[in-house]
């Protein structure tokens, strides 16, 4: 398995908080990992490290086994999209919203083009008018993931995509994010809380306690856990 | 007016005195505190002032803007004290209103270069200016906080700062320079200029008062828009490093 990201002995704090911990180890490329971990493990902080929206306090982060800092911050960011939790949308439409990471790079979005990936994420075309920040939770999640796509990243972060939507919609997205990772080989980084989900998606998994990763492997990881730290989280989440 | 008809003036202190107190506004110290100042400060720039005048030296002609600026720069940094090496972008922001009002004022020779115009219209486009630096800071900062998801989605999709920003930036330029164009759109009509009704007062020909409040009018709406511009194209790079990450104050990364 050849990396997709790479960390070796990453470090991290907010405020004399150390909020990530010796982090070491890799999410393969053109699979799918999934990131799990107790709230407050660390898992979105790891993701702007990714993203290149913080730089580690100490340790080296290779992105393609090339090192984070000799990329552009621009290309860095097209290159390893990140559709966050919150799923924050700027002030205007849904259609403001899915044009943004084109008009970044002053071009335009089809409108077609807009109408296909509101298709993608399972909604209607008629949304390409509404205010965005109107939306519902889960609306503004699938806006988002479709916003995210529009860079065509290589290496696409998701932090709980799904943690507001309903059962259906969940699986339509675990089944859209399954196609995008086979279709274009995209390497994809999925945190989740949803254990269940956890297990259907990944090929691979990384599990985080605290700022540290406690776990690297396939999902009998999740489903066989040795590690007692890891038993107790599974555990937890179950009840 | 005589020194008599000044102490006189005071009746005008103790109706807001005996009001406060009957109706229990609270408001004596601070009244207290705001006339004792204005007369020492004012009597003192007065005082300084007739100095100047009578001596005509340029060396105190810029000393005194140095002190005008001085004193702006002082006011106006409490209030960005969330933006770094904000002191020196108001001095420079200040220093370069100052000369391009005074540059044109003195270059086309619409005002002589006399203590006389050069003192008060400086203090007048320095004081503006401060006004103005205070307002967009005041609303700059609160954008920005309000916006920070907005700013780091915009980075996260491959923005720059500036496009990461543009939109805050925009606005607290905007919300800052409305008053002063507004307040313009009513004058003469609701209330006549200080300095005009100053000017009137002290025996000066309406029309040429008019006049030399118009050119006062819009030297102030240059120096609002030029010191808001400058101000934040000078701000907004330093809330970003040079990996084009947001930094926060007491936190920098990278
Ligand atoms: N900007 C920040 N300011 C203060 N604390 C932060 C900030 N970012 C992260 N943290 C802290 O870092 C820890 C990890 O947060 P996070 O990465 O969001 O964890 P997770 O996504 O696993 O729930 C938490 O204790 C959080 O409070
Ligand atoms: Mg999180």
């Amino acid at each position: 398995m050849k990396p997709a990201i790479r960390f070796e002995q990453v470090n991290y704090s907010v405020d004399g908080l150390h909020v990530l911990r010796n982090i070491t180890g890799f999410f393969p490329k053109g699979k799918i990992t999934t990131l799990v971990g107790p709230s407050g493990a660390g898992k979105t902080t790891l993701f702007r490290l990714c993203n290149g929206l913080k730089s580690p306090d100490s340790g080296d982060i290779f992105i393609n086994e090339k090192h984070i800092k000799e990329y552009d911050p621009v290309t860095l960011r097209r290159k390893v999209g990140l559709a966050l939790q919150n799923a924050t949308m700027i002030d205007g439409t849904v259609f403001d919203n899915l044009s943004l990471p084109l008009k970044l790079q002053g071009k335009q979005l089809e409108e077609a083009e807009a109408k296909r990936l509101l298709n993608l994420v399972g909604l209607e075309e008629q949304f390409l008018s509404h205010g965005a920040k109107d939306l519902s939770g889960g609306q503004r999640q699938k806006v988002s993931i479709a916003r995210t796509l529009v860079n065509r990243p290589e290496i696409l972060l998701l932090d709980e995509i799904t943690s507001a939507l309903d059962r259906i919609s969940q699986q339509d997205i675990e089944e859209l994010i399954m196609n995008i990772n086979k279709k274009f080989g995209t390497t994809i980084i999925w945190i989740t809380h949803n254990l269940d989900q956890a297990v259907k998606v990944a090929d691979y998994t990384w599990v985080m306690i605290a700022g540290e990763v406690v776990e690297t492997g396939d999902i009998s990881v999740l489903t066989a856990p040795k590690n007692e730290r890891v038993k107790l989280f599974v555990k937890g989440e179950e009840n | 007016m005589s020194f008599l008809n000044l102490t006189l003036s005071l009746i005008f202190v103790l109706i807001p005195l005996i009001l406060s107190k009957t109706l229990n506004l609270g408001l004596e110290k601070d009244t207290i505190i705001a006339v004792v100042r204005s007369i020492i400060q004012l009597l003192t720039v007065g005082y300084i002032l007739h100095f100047v005048f009578t001596s005509n030296d340029y060396l105190y002609i810029i000393l005194m803007i140095g002190l005008i600026i001085g004193a702006a720069t002082a006011n106006a940094r409490k209030k960005g004290t969330s933006i770094p090496g904000i002191t020196g972008k108001l001095i420079f922001t200040f220093l370069f209103v100052e000369l391009l009002t005074q540059g044109i004022l003195l270059g086309f020779g619409i005002t002589p270069p006399t203590a006389q115009y050069m003192i008060p219209i400086s203090g007048m486009m320095v004081g503006n200016s401060m006004v103005l630096a205070i307002l967009f800071l005041n609303r700059f900062a609160s954008e920005v906080h309000a916006y920070e998801e907005e700013i780091e989605l915009i980075l996260s999709l491959g923005g720059t700062p500036k496009q990461a920003i543009h939109r805050q930036l925009i606005t607290a330029i905007k919300a800052s320079t409305i008053p002063t164009i507004e307040s313009q759109k009513t004058m003469g009509l609701v209330q006549l200029p200080g300095m005009m009704s100053g000017q009137i007062i002290a025996g000066a020909d309406p029309i040429q008062a008019v006049q030399f409040q118009l050119l006062v009018l819009f030297l102030l709406l240059t120096t609002a828009v030029i010191t808001s511009v400058l101000l934040g194209f000078l701000s907004y790079p330093t809330l970003f490093n040079q990996r084009m990450q947001r930094v926060k104050e007491g936190n920098p990364t990278d």
